[in-house]
C-alpha cells in the first residue's frame, strides 16, 4: 500500500521485479528518495538499485531489513549514518560522513571517500578502494560483540583515528608512490582499537605508540585484507608479504593527570 | 609534598549528644569520621569534610555541626580564600581545578532585579483554585500560517499538517544529565516523575538505560560530540532527539568522564569498554558550520522518518542570537539556550565561572531577533542554567522562553546540598555516583514522589502568579515583556532584556 502512494508519487523512476527494485534517482529530492527506500524497506524486497544518484543524503539511514543497495554514481554526504543493517555497494565515490554513526551493516566503495568515514561508528564494515579525506575513523567505538572496522585501499588525511576508542582501521596504501602515509596527526587521543598501517607514518600523535603485529593481529589482518581483496579483485597475499605496523593507545586513559582534585 | 591546602570546614562533635552509633561513619564517603575502639569515641578528619550535609542530617541526636574554617588568610577582596586555596592546589599538583555545580559567583543573576506585575483594579485578577488556568506547552516548529476549510458536517478542518510537537503539562522540563555523571535510580526517579507530570527528562549524552525505554514518550534524548549509545534503537525510544552543542557550565569544551566511573552498567548503556575514559570531544566533527549542523539535524530526522522534534542545545554565549537563527534556519525544531550558571558534574572551574553569558541576557536578545528576523514561530526556545524556582520560570516565559529545563534543582529535591564535588564520583547523597553502595541511597519511588512534589509546587505557583496578572494561559504569557519590570538594572541591560523600570 506505501509502494503504491510512493509510485504515485515518483511514477516513472521504480521498476519492482519480483524481490528486486530498481530506481532511477534522476532529480529526486534526497527525502523523496528515502522515503521510497523506507517503504520497500520490509516489503519482501531483498536488493534496491539505484542508478543514477547525484548527492542524495543519508541513503541507508533508519532501514532495518538486511537489505542489498546498490548505489551507481555518488551519494551525498551521511550515507549509512546511523545504519543498522543494510549492505550497501557503491559504484562511485562517496562524500563526507559515509557510515556516521553507523551500528551495524557494510559498505562497499568502488572509489574514494571524502572527511569522516566512519566517524563515531560502533559496528559493522566499511571498505574504501581508494583515498580517504581527513579524520577517518574519528572516535570509532566497540562494544562486546560490535568491533567496527573500516579498510581504506589507498592513503588518509590527518587526524587519521583521532579520538578512537575501539575497532580496527587498516590502511593498505596500496596506490602509493612512496611508502610513507602524508597524514599527520595520526590517533592523537586515541584510547581503544588499533590501527593496521602498511608503509610508515609521517606524523604520529602523542598518544599513539608503534608495535610489531602478533598471531591474533595477522590473523585479523589477513581476514580483513582477503574480505577487502574479494570485493575488488585484488590479490591478499601479495599485500600481506608487506611490512605492517600496528598502532595502539599508550592508554586508555590519556586525560587521567589533567585535574587538581 | 606537604600539602598547604587547608581545610575547607572544621567538624564539631557534641560528645555530650554522640551516641556512637557510627550513622556518620556510614554515610560519609569521604571517610570523615571513624569510631576509635580503645577509647570508645567518635574521631572526625575535618580536612575530608566537603559540607554535604549528609552526616549532619541523618545523625539521630544531631550531635554534628559543620562549620566554614574558620582560619582565613587575611582578609583581601582579591586575593580571597577560594583564589589561594586554588593556586595552592595546582601548585602541588600541577592541574586543572575541577568544580562541579554551576556558577558560585554573585552578580550573574539578573531574575532577582526583574519583578512580575500583578492586577489591581482594571483588570481583575483571578483565583486558579477556582477557576481553570491552562499550563499547557507545546514545543516544536509552528507553520508561518494555518489553512482551514470549513466542513459543513464537521466544522473546521486542519488542512496543514504540523510539524512534530511535544505536549507538556508545564512548561519545566528536567535537563540534560547523563547516566554515569547521575545515577540510574536518579534517572529512574527523573522518568517516573517526568511520567507523571506529563513532561519530559533528558537523557544527558550517556544513553537510555534499557529498563527506561518504557518511559520513551517522556524521554528526550540527547546526541553529543561523544556519541555514547546512540544508536537507531536509542534514536527512536524518546520523544525528542536533542543536538548538544553546548553546555552552560563550560561552553566550548567537551567532557571526560573518568574510567572509574565507567562501571559495567554505564558501559553497557554508553556502549563502550568497561574502565576506559568516555571522551566527548569539545566539538562534534561532523559541525563546524550551521550547513553541517542542518546536515546532522536532517540525518536524525532521516533516522526518526520526521516524526520527532529536534532539538539544538548551545551554551549562551555574546553571538547566541545569531547563532541561535542560524539553528532556527537550519531546521532546528527548538532552541536550547543554557545560562552561565548552568550545573555540570566535573567542569575546570575557571570556565565555568568566566565563560559564557548569563541566560536573561541570551534568552531576551534570542527572542528579541528571532522576531525581528519573522522566525519566532519556526522553533521553540527553551532557556536553563540557573532556574531555581517558580518565578524564575515564569519570568523566563514573559522574556520569551516556550519552556524551562531544571537540573540543579531537580537534584536538590532529591537531596543534593549542592556541595560541589560531584566530579569526586563520591556523591554521599547517592546522587553523582556510580557507586552501588551509594546509589542505593535514592529510592526511585520515593524520589519520584519527591520530583513530581517540586513540579506540582512550582506550578502551583505559576498558576497564582498568573492568575494575579489577570491571566489564565501560560500563552498569554509568553513573550509579554509588558509583565515585567526591572529594579537596579541599567539602562543598557534594561534595553537589552526588552523591559521598563519599575515605576515606568
Amino acid at each position: 500500500m506505501v509502494v503504491k502512494n510512493i509510485l504515485d508519487r515518483v511514477p516513472k523512476n521504480l521498476i519492482l521485479k519480483k524481490n528486486v527494485a530498481l530506481i532511477d534517482a534522476t532529480g529526486v529530492y534526497y527525502r523523496d528518495l528515502n522515503s521510497l527506500l523506507r517503504s520497500l524497506d520490509g516489503n519482501g524486497i531483498e536488493k534496491i538499485e539505484i542508478c543514477n544518484v547525484y548527492g542524495q543524503r543519508y541513503i541507508g539511514t533508519d532501514l532495518d531489513g538486511h537489505l542489498d543497495i546498490d548505489i551507481y554514481g555518488t551519494p551525498g554526504n551521511d550515507l549509512g549514518a546511523f545504519m543498522k543493517g543494510a549492505n550497501i555497494t557503491v559504484h562511485g565515490n562517496v562524500q563526507d560522513g559515509c557510515g556516521n554513526t553507523m551500528d551495524h551493516g557494510q559498505i562497499v566503495v568502488h572509489g574514494r571517500a571524502g572527511d569522516l568515514v566512519g566517524h563515531s561508528m560502533r559496528g559493522g564494515k566499511i571498505f574504501i578502494r581508494d583515498d580517504a579525506g581527513y579524520r577517518v575513523g574519528i572516535h570509532m567505538k566497540e562494544y562486546i560483540g560490535k568491533r567496527p572496522s573500516i579498510v581504506i585501499g589507498g592513503t588518509a588525511q590527518d587526524f587519521l583515528g583521532e579520538y578512537m576508542a575501539g575497532g580496527v582501521l587498516v590502511v593498505l596504501g596500496l596506490n602509493m608512490k612512496e611508502k610513507v602515509h602524508n597524514a599527520r596527526f595520526v590517533g592523537t587521543g586515541m584510547h581503544g582499537g588499533a590501527m593496521y598501517i602498511r608503509g610508515e607514518v609521517r606524523h604520529l600523535g602523542e598518544e599513539v605508540a608503534v608495535t610489531e603485529l602478533n598471531e591474533e593481529d595477522h590473523k585479523l589482518l589477513k581476514s580483513l585484507v582477503e574480505e577487502f581483496c574479494g570485493y575488488y579483485g585484488l590479490n591478499a597475499e601479495k599485500i600481506l608479504e608487506s611490512k605492517f605496523n600496528k598502532l595502539i593507545p599508550v592508554s586508555s586513559r590519556p586525560y587521567g593527570n589533567l585535574y587538581a582534585y | 609534598m606537604k600539602s598547604y591546602v587547608a581545610p575547607e570546614y572544621i567538624v564539631e562533635r557534641d560528645q555530650d549528644r554522640c551516641i556512637r552509633c557510627k550513622v556518620c561513619v556510614n554515610q560519609c564517603s569521604y571517610d570523615t569520621h571513624c569510631y576509635d575502639e580503645e577509647d570508645d569515641c567518635m574521631i572526625s578528619k575535618s580536612e575530608n569534610c566537603v559540607n554535604c550535609q549528609r552526616c549532619a542530617t541523618f545523625c539521630p541526636t544531631q550531635a554534628i555541626t559543620i562549620r566554614e574554617n574558620p582560619n582565613h588568610y587575611r582578609s583581601n577582596a582579591n586575593w580571597t580564600q577560594e583564589v589561594l586555596t586554588g593556586i595552592k592546589k595546582q601548585a602541588e599538583t600541577g592541574g586543572v581545578v575541577l568544580t562541579g555545580m554551576g556558577c558560585d559567583k554573585p552578580n550573574l543573576t539578573y531574575w532577582d532585579r526583574i519583578l512580575l506585575n500583578a492586577s489591581q483594579v482594571t483588570n481583575p485578577s483571578i483565583d486558579p483554585l477556582r477557576e481553570p488556568m491552562e499550563l499547557r506547552t507545546y514545543i516544536g516548529s509552528k507553520p508561518d500560517k494555518l489553512d482551514l476549510e470549513m466542513d459543513q458536517d464537521n466544522g473546521v478542518i486542519l488542512k496543514t499538517k504540523l510539524a512534530p510537537q511535544l505536549q507538556l503539562e508545564t512548561p519545566i522540563m528536567f535537563s540534560a544529565m547523563s547516566y554515569g555523571s547521575i545515577s540510574l535510580n536518579v534517572h529512574k526517579s527523573l522518568a517516573r516523575a517526568a511520567s507523571e507530570a506529563g513532561t519530559f527528562y533528558n537523557t544527558g549524552e550517556g544513553g537510555l538505560e534499557r529498563s527506561l525505554y518504557k518511559y520513551g514518550d517522556h524521554v528526550i534524548v540527547q546526541v553529543a560530540s561523544g556519541r555514547f549509545g546512540v544508536h537507531p534503537d536509542y534514536l527512536n525510544a524518546g520523544a525528542a532527539i536533542e543536538i548538544k552543542i553546548g553546555q552552560g557550565a563550560k561552553p566550548g569544551i567537551g567532557g571526560h568522564l573518568p574510567g572509574e566511573k565507567v562501571s559495567e552498567e554505564i558501559s553497557r548503556t554508553r556502549m563502550i569498554p568497561l574502565g576506559t575514559d568516555a571522551l566527548s570531544p569539545a566539538p562534534q566533527h561532523d559541525i563546524y558550520s550551521i550547513e553541517d549542523l542542518r546536515q546532522l539535524i536532517y540525518a536524525l530526522k532521516e533516522a526518526t522518518d520526521y516524526t520527532k522534534p529536534v532539538f539544538v542545545k548551545i551554551a549562551a554565549v555574546h553571538n547566541s542570537a545569531a547563532i541561535a537563527s542560524g539553528i532556527v534556519r537550519a531546521g532546528a525544531d527548538a532552541v536550547v539556550l543554557d545560562g552561565v550558571r548552568g550545573g555540570t558534574g566535573a567542569a575546570p572551574r575557571i570556565i565555568r565561572d568566566n565563560v559564557g553569558i548569563p541566560i536573561e541576557m541570551a534568552l531576551a536578545a534570542v527572542d528579541q531577533r528571532l522576531r525581528d528576523e519573522g522566525i519566532r514561530n519556526q522553533a521553540s526556545v527553551i532557556a536553563a542554567g540557573g532556574i531555581k524556582s517558580s518565578a524564575d520560570v515564569l519570568k523566563a516565559i514573559a522574556l520569551g522562553a516556550d519552556a524551562c529545563y531544571i537540573a540543579t534543582a531537580a537534584l536538590v529535591s532529591l537531596g543534593c546540598t549542592v556541595c560541589q564535588k560531584c566530579y569526586t564520583g563520591k556523591c554521599p547523597w547517592g546522587i553523582a555516583t556510580t557507586d552501588l553502595w551509594l546509589t542505593k541511597r535514592i529510592n526511585p519511588d520515593i524520589g519520584a514522589k519527591r520530583l513530581a512534589g517540586l513540579l506540582r509546587g512550582w506550578s502551583l505557583e505559576i498558576m497564582e502568579m498568573m492568575g494575579g496578572m489577570g491571566i489564565n494561559a501560560i500563552e498569554s504569557v509568553r513573550g509579554n515583556r509588558l509583565l515585567l519590570r526591572g529594579v537596579g538594572l541599567t539602562d543598557k541591560e534594561l534595553e537589552i532584556l526588552g523591559i521598563r523600570m519599575v515605576g515606568e
